[in-house]
């Protein structure tokens, strides 16, 4: 979930109010935010520099107390405190929501972008708008400068979806043109930079820069690269990477243009709305932006913004009907006004039905169904009254776990300690610390291991329990442990290609090794398992030749149609060397799907 | 020793008394250490009262005690005289360090004399003699006086010499008893056998005492404890078990079957989906939507949904199970829970595993609403100790409403996270094929954390995985969960 960081006298002022904290949590709960930390810039500058509390002076004087909020993940409209402010304004009554409108200007007069064929290649889509007559002060210009960055982090995936680049419209001179040409033909003095760099070099540039090093992979094998050029060919930005020096944004800029380029429309579409919709607020014109039209190659023509509402229309009992309460039409329609929704009554003869209009900040709501939790959310979860699911249904057990429980019973009352281990581990445990080679291409492996403890699912439980043995080493002796776990191998007569097999799996070590005594369990267990369709033979062991065991002092566990349901040995001395163990061990695994 | 008892506890009970114990022990004979034995186990029972005597005695010392045995030197040397007299050095040899002495005391009591001209033989000047020394050393071993004279004597002579020695006056106890009974420790066959059972009187036992360890058994606390527990929840609620070993699973039942848009890490791709038709619905509600919906407007990729991954949800056996109902016609509805492990590519610490249990409960049904599913939460938590809920709006992208469960812990005195919650999204269940109207509701939480609040665990892997100590293991309490 993403946090916002707001001032809080800051947004307090912006709420029209101030709230104690406590106050202050419950409203968010009940909106379904919530208040995760309290601290100050200084704390916050003390943590990056590592610094204890009294670690001497930071430098600046700012000990403004700041709100960590966190948003849900699909509320775009929240991360910044503008959107914040708006959404609990509303929700608390105190303001409607605003209609959000297009400047009404000629289309001949209307700033162009250009778009040419080779951007499809790379990062085929461009959006654009414009924010007339902005007042910026240091705040403003930090949040909205933190709102793009937090728009990057989330539904732009890191820049990949989407890039926002944000220009000092009067130092540009429309129409702009969006182009993909091979780097070395892209010039220009990068933000931040004094010299001019040919696109490719500064790609290089970038390779130790902490912050942008890690978006440079979008376009780095491209033969073209994305670029924002106005009329003057003066470069506005290399998308997703960097924005050009020449129209950056200052606190004086007054006329603010915004493209964003992408490779998924639907959420360029969103951004650009995110954008405008948080910062139009502080335009001459409140809520009031300027379309740009956007010329595509094949020549069809786009204006955007599209600030227009979503509508929809539902029944009354649609939306009511799920939460299970019931409320009149002017009642849900006053609820919806508190979640940004416009909405009214329509005229029907039968159920009453409701017209609802979405507006551009909400682009969450996708279904009727997010309606009834927006009237659930305004009506308060808590005032739900609760009921009981009227449907009669028996309960049971999968038998396979039923059968494993019972099974567990009996090991623990044969005098074993049951253990819980990880069905990850390393494939050095797997594999070579059980002198197992040949089974490699019979797991599941990780692609993406984060650390080299979790490579590979378990094909047994062997290691898992000698390494369990390993961390109580000191524990009198004897030491009896068991396990019943799933193991993963490979299977090609599944959807996925692998599936899951539940082991039985025991460890005896003492002073000697106790192969009897693992036989003497192994009895026990064919004794009870026995049934019509799971026979055994008089002789079910059967000798075998493993390399994770001792030659002659190990067998397979047979039924009497000759199926293996089952192995056990005693561990070779070099096993129990690379597990760092130094008395003789006993093992045992049998397949208790086999037995079911 | 029980002979000694008996007859100093005879001799008592018979109006006796002891003054001295150490004459008393020499009239049993038998040697005062004995005795004492006797004497302090008595006493420590309060049978016999005992007084001390300390006394310093002259003790003979182990020449001395030599005379007493073989008479005194001077003796001993008369008796080895024959009547025709013998030579020293014979008579040296005889009788080895005896002989000096003997021949001084000997000759001074005119006992011995010396041939005429031979002072080398030795003759024997009397028939009888009276050997005073062994007298005198008899009487002061029985404890007579003696004068003194000849105790200077004696001492002069390092025949004896000062010890301190303890010993007794003995009456009857308070306890006294004629004949003391054995107090037994333990209950043996012979006592059943023989029947003596019925004069046993028992030691006391001493309870501080801790009882022997005992070879048992022992199940994992998370499993047996706590997992089970709620699984017994689960079923007194009317819920049927869904199958989970599939620790594999394709990015299509995990994500894109939820209405999850395909972005996440993924890994390697190994076979086909047979649920063409099934494929094709949920391809075009993520791209353009359906059933009521706008979808997300993107481009769904089946290569994305076909890769493989360990679970990272439950949700996506549930999703399984929804779809497999939904094919079965008539509809019936369900209650399904779970209880399995799910995989996060996280790193570890005290409160993150990589892998941990999920517990899934969900019912589908015609109707169902958000209340029915507080109803059924309250139900659920209550069971497990957590009467007291609050519900937060939050964000999923499969359930809609969702809400986060928050409960009341009175230790800690705050509201905790222990679960979240919602209703199943039209988007998910009716490319399926579930008829309109069907609902879900749904609600999951990890099986470790309650474990954790429950116990008192702050580290998650003293819980679970191979660094667990046994000791934990051997001593968790029962779970009393559901015993309310």
């Amino acid at each position: 979930m993403p946090t916002v960081s707001v001032g809080r006298d800051r947004f307090f002022v912006a709420l029209g109010r101030t709230y104690a904290q406590e106050e202050f949590e419950v409203l968010c709960f009940e909106f379904g935010i919530e208040l995760d930390d309290v601290t100050t810039e200084k704390a916050i500058i003390r943590k990056e520099k590592h610094l204890e509390d009294d670690d001497g002076e930071v430098d600046g004087d700012d000990d403004e107390v700041i709100y960590k909020i966190e948003v849900a993940a699909n509320r775009y409209d929240l991360l910044c405190l503008e959107g914040l402010a708006r959404a609990l304004r509303i929700f608390t009554g105190t303001e409607a929501t605003p209609m959000y409108k297009i400047s009404c200007i000629p289309r001949d007069s209307m700033l162009q972008m250009h778009v040419k064929p080779q951007t499809s290649q790379i990062r085929p889509y461009v959006v654009c708008a414009v924010l007339r007559g902005v007042t910026f002060d240091e705040a403003r210009y930090n949040s909205f400068i933190d709102l793009q960055d937090k728009l990057h982090q989330n539904i732009c995936r890191k820049r990949t979806l989407v890039a926002i680049g944000t220009h000092d419209l009067d130092t540009l001179k429309g129409p702009f043109s969006y182009e993909a040409l091979p780097p070395q033909e892209i010039n220009f003095v990068p933000l931040k930079q004094e010299e001019s760099f040919r696109a490719d070099k500064l790609m290089e540039f970038y390779k130790s820069d902490m912050k942008l090093k890690k978006f440079l992979h979008i376009i780095e094998n491209s033969p073209v690269y994305p670029v924002i050029y106005d009329s003057n060919r003066t470069v506005l930005s290399l998308p997703p990477i960097i924005n050009g020096a020449h129209s950056a944004i200052t606190l004086k800029t007054r006329n603010v243009f915004i493209e964003c380029t992408a490779t998924d429309l639907t959420k360029a579409k969103i951004v650009l709305n995110t954008m405008v919709t948080m910062f139009s607020e502080y335009c001459e014109n409140k809520f009031e932006v300027e379309p740009v039209e956007v010329v595509s190659h094949d020549g069809s023509k786009t204006i955007y913004p599209d600030l227009s509402c979503y509508k929809m229309e539902v029944s009354l009992s649609e939306v009511v009907g799920p939460i299970g309460i019931s409320l009149d039409e002017t009642k849900v329609i006053s609820l919806l006004n508190k979640m940004q929704l416009q909405a009214e009554s329509c005229p029907s003869k039968g159920e009453p039905r409701i017209s609802v209009s979405v507006p551009p900040t909400r682009s969450d709501i996708l279904h009727a169904r997010d309606l009834v939790e927006d009237v659930a959310i305004a009506y308060g979860y808590n005032n739900v009254p609760k009921s009981k699911p009227k449907c009669m249904t028996i309960g049971g057990r999968q038998p396979l776990n039923r059968f494993s429980d019972k099974l567990r019973a009996e090991v623990a009352r044969a005098g074993y300690m049951e253990v819980l281990t990880f069905t990850l581990c390393s494939r050095e445990e797997n594999f070579d610390m059980l002198n197992r080679t040949q089974d490699v291409n019979k797991a599941v492996i990780i692609a993406n291991p984060r650390t080299s403890e979790f490579e590979v699912v378990r094909t047994s439980l062997m290691s898992c329990l000698l390494k369990t043995l390993k961390h109580n080493i000191d524990h009198p002796r004897p030491i009896k442990i068991f396990e019943v776990g799933d193991v993963v191998t490979l299977d090609g007569s599944r959807d996925v290609g692998a599936s899951n097999n539940r082991r039985l799996a025991a460890l005896y070590c003492n002073k000697q090794s106790g192969f009897e005594e693992i036989m003497g369990l192994v009895d026990r267990i064919v004794n009870v398992v026995r049934a019509p369709h799971i026979k055994f033979g008089q002789n079910y062991y059967v000798p075998t030749n493993e390399p994770e065991f001792f030659p002659k002092r190990q067998c397979k566990i047979v039924m009497s149609d000759g199926k293996q349901i089952g192995y056990l040995g005693i561990v070779h001395a070099e096993v129990l060397r690379k597990f760092g163990i130094p008395d003789p061990c006993t093992f045992v695994e049998i397949d208790v799907e086999a037995l079911l | 020793m029980a002979d000694v008892e008996a007859c100093l506890l005879a001799h008592l009970n018979s109006g006796g008394e002891v003054p001295d114990s150490r004459s008393y022990a020499s009239s049993l004979r038998v040697t005062h250490d004995e005795l004492e034995a006797v004497i302090k186990s008595l006493s420590a029972f309060r049978i016999v009262d005992t007084t001390d005597i300390t006394k310093e005695t002259w003790v003979l010392t182990d020449e001395a005690k030599g005379y007493v045995a073989g008479g005194s030197p001077e003796a001993q040397l008369v008796a080895a005289i024959p009547p025709e007299g013998a030579s020293k050095d014979v008579l040296r040899e005889k009788l080895g360090s005896v002989f000096d002495i003997g021949m001084k005391t000997a000759a001074k009591n005119k006992w011995i004399g010396f041939e005429k001209g031979n002072k080398d033989l030795v003759l024997r000047k009397v028939n009888t003699i009276k050997d005073d020394l062994q007298e005198q050393l008899k009487s002061l071993e029985s404890g007579e006086v003696l004068s003194d004279k000849v105790i200077d004597d004696l001492k002069r002579r390092k025949l004896i010499t000062k010890e301190k020695s303890i010993w007794y006056a003995l009456k009857k106890g308070p306890q006294f008893v004629a004949k003391r009974k054995k107090l037994a420790t333990d209950v043996t066959q012979e006592h059943l056998r023989s029947g003596d059972w019925k004069d046993l009187e028992f030691k006391d036992y001493n309870f501080g005492a801790q009882g022997q360890p005992i070879a048992i058994g022992y199940v994992q606390p998370l499993l047996e404890v706590v997992r089970e527990e709620i699984q017994n929840i689960f079923l007194q609620m009317g819920f049927t078990e869904m199958p989970t070993n599939n620790y594999v699973e394709s990015s299509f039942w995990n994500f894109d079957a939820l209405f999850q848009p395909q972005q996440h890490p993924a890994r390697d791709s190994h076979d086909t989906f047979f649920l063409e038709d099934y494929l094709e619905k949920v391809k075009e509600v993520h791209q353009r939507g359906g059933y009521g919906s706008k979808g997300y407007g993107y481009d769904w990729k089946r290569d994305e949904a076909e890769k493989n991954l360990l679970r990272t949800h439950t949700t996506a056996v549930s999703t399984r199970m929804l779809y497999k109902l939904a094919q079965e016609k008539p509809f019936a509805p369900k209650r399904y829970y779970s209880i399995d492990r799910v995989f996060r590519n996280e790193a570890v610490d005290r409160t993150h595993l990589a892998e941990f249990h999920q517990i899934e409960g969900l019912i589908c049904d015609y109707g169902l609403t958000l209340g029915d599913l507080i109803g059924v939460l309250e139900d659920f938590f209550s069971s497990l100790g957590m009467s007291k809920l609050r519900f937060k709006p939050a964000y999923n992208p499969y359930t809609e409403p969702s809400m986060e469960i928050f409960s009341y812990h009175e230790g800690l005195k705050k509201w905790v996270e222990v679960g979240n919650s919602g209703m199943f999204r039209p988007e998910m269940l009716l490319p399926m094929g579930l008829p309109e109207g069907v609902n879900v509701i749904a609600w999951g939480l990890s099986l470790e954390r309650p474990t954790m609040i429950l116990y008192g665990i702050d580290n998650i892997r003293d819980l679970f995985g191979p660094k667990v100590d046994f000791n934990l293991i051997k001593s968790n309490p029962l779970c009393r969960l559901g015993l309310q």
